[in-house]
Order: structure tokens, then sequence, then C-alpha cells
């Protein structure tokens, strides 16, 4: 059984059919990167999964069942700021276990341990807009984790930080996920990004998108690179050098597609 | 130093006024004298015979404000969040809101007496407007990002309510207190001043009565000090509430 399996989804907003018929599964334990032309339909995707879309035809599943409002076995790490602007970085992270009935004291006990996870000690009582953008996606990732879902759907979660912050929240995301992120059976993860380095380093497989409308995806890439990894440092081998530019083959054509239809404009 | 320019503006135009009343440029008859305006407030507050209406005013500003705030979010909340009400009902709010309220003081004054009651009511029609369309606002506004972020952590629809719909509702409900709070005060004297029995509102109506002009003039001193008062309460009120709104569009005097 997939963790997730999408079969033939159709997504059409009006007139526009956004994915055509895509069909892909992703194996329990899997990290999966999907990428893709932008606006191609990648968070149309994730947004499928996460049951926050239903799709026009086609069935999504995760974990066997069909995906029918919000997905209860999957964490979504969102690419803007999901974190609640009213709440301190401790309470947006104790959010999770209070909505489930956790009490309030035992919740704050809970995000402190998962903040200090992140490296957010001692942060937990600011507020998002007293953090740094890292330190907010730290704490979305700490808010989505405490929760310890089965699958993890992440939509660009880095694409606003600066380099060096992305690289070593790269390899703190790989870190606890090795880890088996809150102590159980390693997730589930799909991972999208438009940055094809990023899915590389993080993947065991990577998955084109084509471009759109009527988006599917075309190709897909094992990645055999040896874990753990250091994201940075990977980037150097020529495995990896080998298998981005076989990647980039394929991708390229669907880029150079989205620009001459002038929707990246 | 803005403070001493201040300072400098407010007695240059009292000491014209006394200069004007002095010479009689400015009839005492229509314009008062400070000098007596200020004996008339000093002697109000020595008898106490002001407290008793001030006490009233400002417990009918307190309920005006209460009862309309919370009529305008549990309205707001309700349409922000049924579209299709909203659709219904939009001609009727836009005809309440248009309407100049003022005039319901006399409609007021018959069903609800010349007590407090009327004077409550015309102060609720004010505040309830303005708090229901920032709430109204404020739940259209509420960042998609939040919302689903939230729906995705396992939030119920009564917790999205709670903990997404009105802490966004409220922020705007607090941007918008100093109006709130000012339109309540209003509401109370205005409706005092229509027809009542106590209430500073009262006092200048029947100072007015007898052409006693520094009474008024004392009167309008009263509700101005007690609105800066009011004011400020709210500007700290404010900075408690909103700690978690970052402050750059709340300017700071030197
Ligand atoms: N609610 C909606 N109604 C209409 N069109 C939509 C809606 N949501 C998305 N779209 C359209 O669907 C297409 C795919 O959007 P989506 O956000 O999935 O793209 P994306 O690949 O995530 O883009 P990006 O790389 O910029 O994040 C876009 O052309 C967008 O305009
Ligand atoms: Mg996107």
């Amino acid at each position: 059984m997939s963790a997730l399996e999408f079969r033939d989804a159709v997504v059409r907003f009006g007139d526009a059919t956004i994915l055509g018929g895509a069909s892909l599964a992703v194996e329990p334990g899997e990290f999966v990167s999907v990428v893709g032309p932008t606006g191609c339909g990648k968070s149309t995707l994730l947004n499928l999964a996460a049951g926050l879309l239903m799709p026009s035809s086609g069935t999504v599943r995760s974990l066997g069942k069909p995906v029918a409002g919000v997905n209860r076995e999957a964490g979504y790490l969102f690419q803007g700021d999901s974190l609640m602007p009213w709440r301190s970085a401790r309470d947006n992270v104790a959010a999770g276990p209070i909505f489930a009935g956790v009490g309030k004291a035992e919740a704050r006990a809970q995000a402190e341990a998962w903040l200090e996870r992140v490296g957010l000690h001692g942060a937990g009582h600011k507020y998002p807009h007293q953090m740094s953008g890292g330190m907010r996606k730290r704490a979305q990732l700490a808010q989505t984790l405490i929760l310890d879902p089965p699958i993890l759907l992440m939509d660009e979660p880095f694409s606003a930080l600066d380099v060096q912050t992305r690289l070593m929240m790269e390899n703190e995301l790989l870190a606890l996920w090795q880890g088996g992120g809150g102590g159980g059976a390693r997730k589930t993860v799909l991972f999208i990004t438009h940055d094809l380095e990023e899915a590389i380093s993080l993947s065991d497989r990577v998955v084109v998108l084509s471009a759109g409308p009527s988006t599917r995806p075309i190709a897909e890439f094992a990645i055999d690179l040896p874990r753990p990894r250091d994201v940075a440092e990977i980037r150097h081998t020529p495995a990896f050098q080998t298998t981005h530019a076989r990647i980039w083959d394929v991708l390229r054509d669907e880029v150079l597609k989205t620009y001459r239809r002038g929707v990246a404009a | 130093m803005i403070s001493v320019y201040r300072v400098a503006l407010a007695a240059l135009l009292i000491g014209l006024w006394y200069v004007g009343a002095q010479t009689g440029v400015l009839s005492p008859l229509f314009f008062g004298h400070p000098t007596k305006i200020a004996l008339q407030v000093v002697d109000w507050f020595r008898t106490g015979e002001i407290y008793p209406h001030l006490a009233v005013t400002l417990t009918e500003t307190l309920l005006a404000f209460a009862s309309g705030t919370a009529g305008g979010v549990l309205a707001g909340l309700w349409l922000g969040l049924s579209p299709r009400s909203l659709a219904v009902l939009d001609p009727f709010i836009k005809a309440a809101n248009a309407m100049p309220r003022v005039i319901l003081a006399p409609i007021f004054a018959m069903w609800f007496g010349l007590g407090m009651g009327s004077k409550v009511a015309l102060g609720f029609t004010l505040v309830f407007f303005i708090v229901f369309f920032n709430v109204l606002q404020g739940v259209r506004e509420v960042s998609p990002v939040v919302l689903n972020g939230t729906r995705m952590l396992g939030a119920t629809r009564a917790q999205l309510l709670r903990h997404v719909y009105l802490p966004a509702a409220m922020s705007w409900v607090f941007s918008s207190l100093h109006v709130s709070v000012g339109m309540a005060f209003v509401g109370a004297v205005i409706a005092e001043y229509l027809g009542s029995y106590r209430g500073v509102g009262y006092l200048i109506l029947q100072a007015q009565g007898v052409f006693d002009v520094d009474s008024v003039f004392a009167g309008i001193a009263v509700l101005t000090a007690c609105a800066l008062v009011l004011d400020t309460i709210v500007t700290l009120a404010e900075s408690r509430l909103l700690v978690w709104q970052p402050r750059a569009d709340i300017p700071r005097d030197s």
C-alpha cells in the first residue's frame, strides 16, 4: 500500500485545466521531491494530498483511504507564513495538541521540547513578527511535527530563506526525518520545490512535472546517493552532477515552454 | 520641545479669549468668560454636584460600548462567514448605516423612556456599525495560509472560529477602538442633550435653557476632559492587547 497515491487526478478551475490526469505513488518512508516550472500546479498537487482541495475527477488516497476533507494523516509545511500571528511561538506549536484535546500545560511542555529540537530554545515567547524568516520556518516545522503525522507535505518551505539558513535547515530536516521525526517510523515526505539541487540532495526520488496547463508527471529519477547526506557537500560529488544533468535535460524543456507561453512573466 | 509649543499655543488661545471677554470684544453673553467657566468647573467638583451626572454619562458610555461591540462582533462573524445571509441583508445594512442615526434619539426616548436605556440604545447604534464593518473586514482578510495551516493542525470549525476568525477580527476591532469608544460617548451625550433628567448632557441642556453660557462651556470642558481620559485608557489597553502586532503603524511622539 502506498502512503500517497494520485490516480488520474484532474483539477479544473473554471475553464482552466491545471492538473490533467496526474498519477503518482509515494511509498511509506520515502522522500519524494516534485519539481516543475513556476505556476504549473505543484501547490495544487500538494493541496490534493492535504485534502484542502478535491479533484474534479480521479482519486487521491492517503495510506489506502480516499482523501475526503482535511487529511489528518498529513502535516503541511506551507510556502508562506502559516503561523497564527496572535500566538507566541510556543503557543503556535502547542496549537495542534490543544485542538486535539490535550491539556494546556501538557501541550505547552511538549511545545517547549519541540522548540528545542528545531533550534528555537528560549524563543518560545516571541510572536511571529518578532522572529526572522528562518525562525518562523523552524516554528512551523515544530508545529507540524509535534502532531507526529506519518506523512509530511512540504511546499517550497525554504524558498524564502537565505542560502546559508536554507542549507542548514535542509540538513536539519534530513536529520529529523532519518531519526524518524517523533521517534516512530520514518515519515513519508512529499516535497515541492523549483530548485533542482535542493530536490536531488534531499530525496530518494525526483518527479518532474510538465509545463501547464494540464500538468502531469512526465519523468522520475531515483536518486542513489548515499545517506546520511550533507546537502552542501553532496552537490560537489560527480554522482550528483550527472544526476543533475540528466534531470535538468527534461526539466529545461518544460521551463522553456512555460517561458514561451509567457506564464512566468 | 513639541509640548512647550503645545502649552504655549493653548495659553495664547485662552489668553486671547480672556482679553476678548474682558474688553467686551467677545460678548460674554455668547462666548462666556474663561475665568467664570473655570470657576464653574471647580465649583461642580467642589460641591460634588457633577459626580452623579458624570457617573450616569460614563455608565451609559460603557454600556453602549460593551453592547455595541458585542453585537457588532457577533453580527460581523456571522455575516462574514455566511456570504448568503450577507448578500440578503446587504441593502438593509447599507440603509441602516446610511441613516443619520441621531434622529433615532426621540424614538428611543419614546420606547425606552428618558432614563439610561434610550442613551445606551443610541450609543449602541453608533458603535455597532463601526465594529460590525471592522469585524466583517477582519473575517474577509484572514490569511488563507493561516486558515489552511490551522485546519491542517486538526482545528474543528468551532476551533477555527475561536482561534483564527475571532482573533483576526479582534485586531480590527481594537484598531477602531478609539472611534467606537468616542462614538459611545457622543451617543450618550447627544441623547442626554435631546431629552433626559440627568447626565452631563442634561446639565448643558439646563444651562442653555437659562442662557448660562459659562455653564455650557464648563460642561463642554468636562466632557472634553472625559473624552481625553477615555482615549488615553484606550491607548493603554491597545498596547496591552496587541502585543502580537508589529507597531510600525503607531507613531510615538518624542
Ligand atoms: N483557486 C484558484 N482558482 C483559479 N486558479 C487557480 C487557483 N489556484 C491556483 N490556480 C492556478 O493554477 C495554476 C497552478 O497553481 P499552483 O499554485 O499549483 O502553481 P505552483 O506550481 O505551485 O506555482 P509556484 O511555483 O509559483 O508556487 C496557476 O496558474 C494558478 O493561477
Ligand atoms: Mg506553489
